[in-house]
């Protein structure tokens, strides 16, 4: 079935009036039209957007009346702080509340008065009652694991988190490390300035350029070539930290794209970008779907056919945003495929990003070659080219929040420069790291280390998973296994699978993500960090894995 | 077919220049930027007196830090506690964090209030702050009222990527920039006849760049306007422990406490919020801490959601927890920086008196004070006002930031920061001032012929200058403290 475009400019109206609370009559402005849309072209979709539509406006007068007793109150109000306000003031303060009140009496009078509740702005009540905001799946499950967490001797019970994606295997070397270099302490200055030789916060605790320390770039780039190899060399003036990987999209989000444009996302895909692309920019995704058939991997058909889409809905594509090695799926794009995504973007006009947060992470096998977005820049094309970091993933240090945006485009990076301003890394964290990242021993180390040790791990993860008849898809990089238990699912539908999720979470004490929060087309999926796990726990997990999945078994 | 990617594939975003860094507040930071002072190496550069920060207690934070070495998770004390803030990205803050910045928050309000930790939202500095408060409460083509003059980077900060508008409330120096209540009831009926839809008030208490605070009974009524018109109020309070004379200060928390304690319940606490930063107080503008308190669960759930576009990082959170749990540190910094405050207050404002120089008198907080140069104009306009600033920045070599970039309705007035410097620099600054005083002698003669001519203006300024030299927060110094410095 593909969309009509009217249905998008019909319900547009309906937005403005949750923002502004503009009532009634507004309200009747917009259904009068509606209802002419319907006599005149009819069919399926408006049927079921027009019942939407009155239905919403009939949840808006119930608001709006009971919210009558409250303005009621509020309208009493002046009269009871009256005598407040006289006690402590002078014949001139009291001449202003007479003032005010005549004002206010003929605010009630006005057509524009803004009667009613003061509302919060449109975005927020859509953020506070959003799905994708507190009670998808995923972030109930991780709401739920962070209120009864597993612990092998103190709550043997609570839930084992799959559900976030973190790396504790290789925590230990980090560790060793501070406790080594403990002399370069946040505050130490570290000699870097030779001013001042005593402890100091001066130059960690005051002003800094807002996209990051120099100094930090320089370490982030050296880390992120030694992460892929050295097959690549970053420029730190190319490069803008953020608090974060979240703001670092969004940034970019708001740099290629206007309100109402869309991006090109290939599904199944990290959970957390509707929100960081979509909430406050208000861009669109458009899904391109990938299928287990091709285990996952993107085809530049469906890419042609999800812009089309977009195009006949009115949608204006300003880029694709992929994940390389892929999240959740975790494999790796081929060069082939890249140099078709350019091909294509360059075909279309549009940007590409891309997510390359676990390239440190990626722990296949030696002949699967990682290929970086900025490996195949040359002159014509880099403009397009952005590239989203971070070191949460690839070193572990989700907590210290630095994300970063490389980009060839000199007017993104110079917005971005601007924009991260809100969201800037804090100045204690940037010296640590530029520390820890700067010993190119440690780093080697810790790479080679973190990708054994991933590696070990997942191969007992995926192999007990394995055992019990549970396939996951091919992976060579990242936290998860992308686990095919569609055999297990009541229906072969989002509620069939969302059952299972709930039963894993309930009855197994594990909490994992459904493949229908990564957007996956196919039911049946689920996406099980595995890189928290130590290697006791993973037995535990298996059998309560097993657990749930004979319980199913019985019942089919 | 190959074509180049044009500007047209932006956003209007990152094209424009909605970040408003092409003002002269942000020219000065660059003239600083490309010469700036040093005291051996480079004694003819710029002097830095744009920015509002305060280095006058690091002493007592360093002091703190060696002494509390578990506090920072890198040393050997505190490498226990590594793993747990590592990994540590719950956007609702660290538990210590939250219950430490809200025990802050309550003791530099003199214990008068309490806070409460789980209204605490976590931002990128008072700039993610201010952003999200914007976004939580209006939509693109709203507007919130500003009095001015206020500070530059709010139109920035509240107006770039959320679409919403500023409208401005014109105060003067009449009443020193005091809000009046019939202004901000004009600036509302007059955004409401021009189809202007206002969402809240933005207070600026204590005001930056004027250095001063609302009085009680102001706030009073203006969260009574508020209140019932049903608009949102929101207090930015990043200022509050930089109070260092009477009045005392007064919170709009205290005004909230007090209607409830009172039984009134006038205020509708779903409009007050309040945004915070350890940058101004403690002097950690490095630290990028931001705070949204806001009494709307609405606007708390949802700041927090946002909080994840700028988190702090678990390890300054953590930092920070264990520093401001010290109950004894905290007495002890923020006396420490009042009266240290108040001192280099009165250095600075008593040397440029003793120039003919007058600021703001009524200023009593802030790192800044708000310099009337209006004589030394060689006609009141914007364009005299920028032309002296750039005499200034350029042959005086101090970066100072002209009151146009406040949106200030008057020319002629400069905010000065004076806490961002040693002792010796303040000097130094000070004797440049002197210096280009004496040199513009005549200038400022014929000036105050000028105003001598205008019996209004003189009995003004005169009245300006008695209450200037008599009052007791005058700069003309009279402390032994500042008497012996000097």
């Amino acid at each position: 079935m593909t969309r009509s475009p009217e249905p998008d400019e019909n319900s547009k109206p309906s937005s403005n009036i949750g923002g502004g609370g503009g009532g009634v009559t507004t309200a009747m402005r917009v259904i009068i039209p509606l209802q002419g849309v319907v006599q005149g072209r009819g069919g399926v979709f408006l049927g079921s957007v027009i019942p939407c539509a009155l239905f919403y406006f009939l949840q808006l007068y119930l608001r709006r009346n009971r919210d009558d007793p409250r303005e009621a109150d509020d309208r009493s109000n002046p009269q009871n702080s009256e005598p407040r306000d006289d006690s402590g003031s002078s014949g001139q303060q009291l001449a202003e509340i007479h003032g005010f009140h005549r004002t206010s009496s003929r605010n009630l009078l006005s057509p524009r008065s803004p009667a009613g509740r003061a509302y919060v702005s449109g975005r927020a009540s859509v953020i506070a009652k959003s799905p994708g905001g507190s009670e998808s799946p995923y972030y109930a499950g991780m709401r739920k694991a962070t209120e009864d967490p597993y612990d092998e001797t103190g709550n043997p019970n609570g839930i084992i988190q799959l559900g976030l994606a973190q790396n504790k295997l290789t925590m230990d070397l980090v560790k060793e490390w501070l406790v080594k270099h403990a002399t370069e302490a946040i505050v130490g200055g570290g000699g870097d300035d030779g001013d001042d030789e005593h402890l100091s916060i001066n130059g960690v605790s005051t002003y800094q350029p807002c996209d990051g320390l120099m100094d930090l770039k320089v370490a982030v780039s050296s880390f992120m070539s030694q992460c892929m190899e050295h097959s690549v060399s970053f420029n730190p003036s190319n490069m803008v930290l953020t608090a974060g990987e979240t703001p670092a999209i969004e940034i970019l989000a708001f740099s290629l794209a206007d309100a109402g444009n869309a991006f090109l996302v290939p599904t199944p895909y990290y959970p957390g970008f509707d929100r960081d692309v979509k909430w406050r920019t208000g861009v669109e995704i458009i899904p391109v779907p990938c299928r287990s058939a091709d285990n996952f991997a993107l085809s530049i058909t469906s890419l042609d056919r999800a812009f089309n889409q977009a195009k006949k809905r009115g949608l204006r594509v300003r880029g694709v945003l992929i994940s390389n090695p892929t999240s959740p799926v975790g494999n790796l794009l081929t060069r082939e495929t890249l140099y078709s995504i350019l091909d294509f973007a360059r075909d279309k006009n549009i940007h590409v990003v891309s997510n390359e947060l676990f390239v440190g992470s990626s722990h296949g096998r030696a002949d699967e070659e990682f290929v970086s977005i900025a490996e195949l820049v040359d002159e014509v094309d880099k403009e397009r080219l952005h590239l989203v970091y971070g070191l949460s993933k690839d070193i572990s240090l989700p907590g210290f929040r630095v994300g970063v945006i490389y980009s060839f485009n000199d007017t993104v990076l110079s917005a971005a420069r601007h924009l991260t301003r809100f969201s800037p890394v804090s100045g204690p964290t940037q010296h640590l790291l530029i520390a820890m990242l700067s010993d190119v021993q440690f780093v080697q180390e810790f790479v080679k280390v973190n990708r054994e040790r991933l590696r070990r791990t997942f191969d007992a993860f995926a192999g007990g998973l394995k055992k019990m008849g549970i396939d996951c898809a091919e992976s060579n990089g990242g936290f998860f296994c992308w686990a095919n238990m569609s055999e297990w699912i009541s229906s072969y539908s989002e509620k069939g699978e969302l059952e299972l999720w709930d039963k894993l979470l309930k009855t197994g004490k594990v909490s994992v993500t459904p493949g229908s929060c990564c957007h996956c087309i196919e039911p049946g999926w689920f996406r099980f960090c595995f890189a928290t796990l130590t290697e006791r726990e993973i037995p535990v997990v298996l059998e309560r894995i097993r657990g749930v999945a004979e319980s199913c078994k019985s019942q089919s | 077919m190959v074509f180049k990617l044009n500007n047209q594939l932006l956003s209007r975003m990152a094209i424009g220049d909605g970040h408003g860094e092409n003002s002269s507040y942000f020219d000065g930071w660059k003239a600083y930027d490309s010469d700036p002072y040093h005291h051996q190496n480079n004694p003819d550069g710029v002097i830095q007196m744009g920015l509002a920060e305060n280095q006058l207690c690091f002493d007592k934070v360093e002091e703190w830090l060696k002494k509390n070495p578990a506090a920072s998770i890198c040393t050997p004390e505190g490498v226990a506690g590594f793993k747990d803030v590592a990994i540590f990205q719950d956007y609702h803050g660290l538990p210590q964090f939250r219950n430490a910045v809200a025990k802050f928050m309550g003791k530099v309000r003199g214990d008068r209030v309490s806070f409460d930790p789980d209204r605490i939202v976590m931002a990128g500095g008072a700039t993610g702050a201010h952003e999200t408060v914007a976004f939580c409460l209006a939509d693109p083509g709203e507007a919130l009222l500003v009095p001015t003059p206020y500070y530059p980077g709010f139109d920035r900060d509240l107006r770039w990527r959320t679409g919403v508008q500023l409208v401005p409330i014109e105060c003067d120096s009449a009443n020193n920039f005091k809000l009046r209540m019939e202004d901000l009831e004009a600036a509302y009926e007059m955004a409401k006849l021009n189809n202007i839809r206002v969402k809240g008030l933005l207070l600026t208490n204590p005001s930056n760049p004027l250095g001063t605070i609302l009085d009680g009974d102001t706030l009073r009524n203006i969260a009574a306007f508020t209140n019932e018109n049903n608009i949102h109020l929101i207090c930015d309070e990043i200022y509050s422990a930089t109070v260092f004379g009477k009045p005392d200060y007064v919170s709009i928390a205290e005004i909230v406490d007090e209607d409830r304690k009172s039984g009134r319940n006038v205020l509708n606490l779903d409009l007050i919020h309040i945004v915070y930063s350890l940058s101004k107080d403690m002097g950690f503008p490095g630290l990028r801490v931001g705070i949204v308190y806001s009494y709307n669960d609405v606007v708390v759930s949802c700041a927090r959601k946002m909080s994840s576009f700028g988190l702090v990082s678990a390890q300054t959170q953590h930092m920070i927890g264990s520093m401001l749990s010290d109950a004894e540190f905290v007495e002890e910094f923020l006396g420490a920086n009042r009266a240290r405050l108040a001192e280099r207050h009165g250095a600075f404002t008593g040397g440029l008196g003793r120039v003919g120089i007058r600021c703001l008198r009524s200023s009593n907080a802030g790192l800044f004070v708000w310099m009337d140069l209006r004589r030394l104009l060689k006609e009141q306009s914007v364009e005299a006002e920028t032309a002296l600033w750039r005499v200034i920045i350029n042959e005086v070599k101090l970066n100072v930031s002209p009151g146009s970039s406040f949106h200030c309705s008057e020319p002629g007035w400069f905010r000065v920061c004076f806490a961002n410097m040693d002792d010796e620099t303040m000097e130094v600054a000070l004797g440049r001032i002197r210096a280009f005083v004496a040199k513009h002698k005549e200038a400022m003669k014929p000036a105050r012929k000028l105003c001598a001519q205008s019996s209004l203006k003189l009995s003004f300024s005169g009245r300006i200058y008695d209450e200037f030299i008599m009052s007791p927060r005058s700069p003309i110094p009279q402390s032994p403290l500042v008497r012996a410095r000097t």
